[in-house]
C-alpha cells in the first residue's frame, strides 16, 4: 500500500501547515475566554469567520472533515447549545463546496459576499436555536451581523499573512 | 483570487481520501444535528464535556481576569494614597455620627431576634460556600452564561445561587473540578421568583437577553409598577434564599415592566456562591 515517495511527488505537508490554520480557528473561538462578563451578545463569532477565511481564500489549508473537530472545540466554550457549531460549520463547508462547483473562480468581493451571507445565516439560526423567540436580542444580533461582515476583510488579511508566514513558507 | 476546486488529481488514493473526508463530514453533521436536538431538549446533557474543557480554559480566563483587575486597580491605589488623610478625618466624623444609629440598630436587632424566636423561625446558617470571581462569559452567544473560577473542589454544586455584593447574579448550572457555569439572571431562560419590597407584591423576574429583567406580576390585572420599585427574592421554589436584592424597575407600567439588575456581573467584583435555599417545612405547612 505505502509506496516510497518518488523524487517528483510533492513534499508532505509540514506540521505548521496543518497546525496554523486549525490553531488560528481555535484561537478565534477561544476569544470568549477573555475576562468580559457580557450583558448582551458582544463578540462576533471569531472562530467561524476565521474558518470561512481559510476555506474561501486557502481551500486546501483545512481538511474536508475539519469543521466537525473545530466546531466541537467552539461548542465547548461558546455557550450555544452543544452541537450547534459542529452542525453549522459542517453545513457551511458543504454549501461553499456547492458554490465552488458553480463558480469557476471567485474574487475577493464574492468571497466577502459568501462569508457575510454565511455569517448572517449562522447568527440568525443561532438566535433561533439557542434563545426563546420572546427574548429581546434581535437588535443585538443585527449589530453582531454588521460587525462580523465588516470583520471579514480583516480576517482575510490575517489569513493571508498567516499563510505566507507559516503555511506556504 | 481564483478558487482551486477540491480535485485531488488522478491519484486513486487521494480521491478515496477526499471521498472519505466528505463521508465523515456528512455523517458528523448528522450526528451534530442529533446532539443539537438533545442539548436543546435537556441543556445540561453535555455539561460534562464543557466542564472538562473548562478545567483547562478557566485558569487562562482566571489569569487574564487577575491581570485586568491588577492593572485596573493601579490608578485607584495611587488615588487612595493621596486621599487617605482627608478620608481619615471624614471617617472619624462619620463614626461619631453613626454611634447613635448603631445603638438603635442594636436595639432593633435584639427585638428582631426576640420576635423571630416567638415566631419559631430558625435562622439558617448562611455562611457562603465560596467567594470567587466570574472570569469569562458567553460573549458571542445570545445566551447569558458566565464562568466562575471555583468548582467542585471548593464545594460548589449545581443549583446554588450566586450573588454579588449588591444583589443576585445567577445560579450554578454546571460544575467542573475548578470551574462552574453560572446562568445569569439576565439570561432569556432564567426565572427568579421575587417580591416588591415595601408591600410584598409577588412577581416573576425573567431575563430578557438584552441585559434587563422583565418583571411580571403573578396576579395579573391588579399590579401597578412604578419606576424605582425594588424587587427582592422571595424564596419561593427553594433555590434562591429570600431577601436578596434582584432588580429595580426603570419604567412604570401595569403587570409587566422592565427592570435593571442591582448587581452588575463583572470580573471586578466578588461572586459569592451560597447554599441552595430549602424553605423551612414548618412554615410551608402552616396554613395562612
Amino acid at each position: 500500500m505505502a509506496r516510497p515517495r518518488g523524487p517528483f511527488d510533492p513534499p508532505p505537508p509540514s506540521f505548521l501547515a496543518m497546525a496554523v490554520p486549525a490553531g488560528s480557528v481555535i484561537f478565534g473561538s477561544m476569544l470568549t475566554l477573555l475576562p468580559i462578563i457580557a450583558g448582551v451578545p458582544l463578540l462576533p463569532p471569531f472562530g467561524f469567520i476565521m474558518l470561512l477565511g481559510w476555506r474561501l481564500a486557502r481551500t486546501e489549508a483545512l481538511p474536508v472533515w475539519s469543521p466537525l473537530a473545530l466546531g466541537l472545540a467552539d461548542d465547548l466554550v461558546s455557550g450555544q447549545p452543544f452541537g450547534f457549531a459542529m452542525l453549522c460549520w459542517a453545513v457551511a463547508f458543504v454549501m461553499i463546496d456547492l458554490v465552488d462547483q458553480r463558480l469557476v473562480a471567485r474574487d475577493f468581493w464574492q468571497d466577502w459576499l459568501i462569508a457575510g451571507g454565511a455569517t448572517a445565516i449562522y447568527l440568525l439560526f443561532g438566535r433561533l436555536v439557542a434563545t426563546p423567540l420572546s427574548a429581546y436580542v434581535d437588535m443585538f444580533v443585527v449589530a453582531q451581523i454588521a460587525v462580523s461582515v465588516m470583520l471579514y476583510p480583516v480576517v482575510a488579511q490575517l489569513v493571508g499573512w498567516l499563510d505566507q508566514r507559516w503555511v506556504s513558507a | 483570487m481564483a478558487s482551486r476546486p477540491r480535485r485531488p488529481g488522478f491519484s486513486r488514493r487521494a480521491q478515496y481520501g477526499q471521498f472519505a473526508g466528505y463521508v465523515v463530514l456528512v455523517a458528523g453533521g448528522l450526528v451534530a444535528a442529533l446532539l443539537l436536538m438533545l442539548s436543546r431538549l435537556d441543556p445540561t446533557t453535555f455539561g460534562a464535556f464543557r466542564s472538562a474543557a473548562g478545567t483547562v480554559t478557566t485558569p487562562i480566563s482566571s489569569g487574564l481576569g487577575w491581570a485586568t483587575r491588577t492593572i485596573a486597580s493601579i490608578p485607584q491605589g495611587v488615588g487612595d494614597y493621596f486621599g487617605v488623610m482627608q478620608r481619615n478625618a471624614a471617617l472619624r466624623r462619620q463614626i461619631d455620627e453613626n454611634r447613635a444609629q448603631v445603638q438603635r440598630a442594636r436595639a432593633l436587632l435584639y427585638e428582631n431576634r426576640r420576635l423571630k424566636r416567638l415566631l419559631g423561625v430558625r435562622e439558617r446558617a448562611d455562611s457562603p460556600v465560596v467567594t470567587a470571581h466570574l472570569v469569562s462569559s458567553s460573549a458571542s452567544s445570545t445566551r447569558r452564561y458566565a464562568v466562575l473560577d471555583a468548582g467542585r473542589l471548593s464545594g460548589v454544586a449545581v443549583g446554588q445561587p450566586v450573588r454579588g455584593p449588591e444583589g443576585l447574579i445567577g445560579r450554578v448550572v454546571e460544575v467542573g473540578i475548578n470551574n462552574a457555569r453560572v446562568q445569569l439572571i439576565t439570561d432569556p431562560e432564567s426565572v427568579v421568583p421575587v417580591r416588591r419590597v415595601p408591600d410584598g407584591l409577588p412577581a416573576i423576574a425573567a431575563g430578557r437577553g438584552d441585559g434587563l429583567i422583565e418583571i411580571r406580576a403573578v396576579n395579573a390585572g391588579s399590579a401597578v409598577f412604578h419606576p424605582g420599585d425594588t424587587f427582592f427574592t422571595s424564596g419561593i421554589g427553594g433555590i434562591f434564599s429570600p431577601n436578596v436584592p434582584v432588580a429595580r424597575a426603570i419604567r412604570g407600567a401595569r403587570d409587566v415592566t422592565q427592570a435593571q439588575t442591582l448587581a452588575h456581573a463583572d470580573t471586578f467584583d466578588f461572586a459569592i456562591v451560597e447554599r441552595s435555599f430549602v424553605a423551612p417545612e414548618t412554615l410551608a405547612e402552616r396554613p395562612r
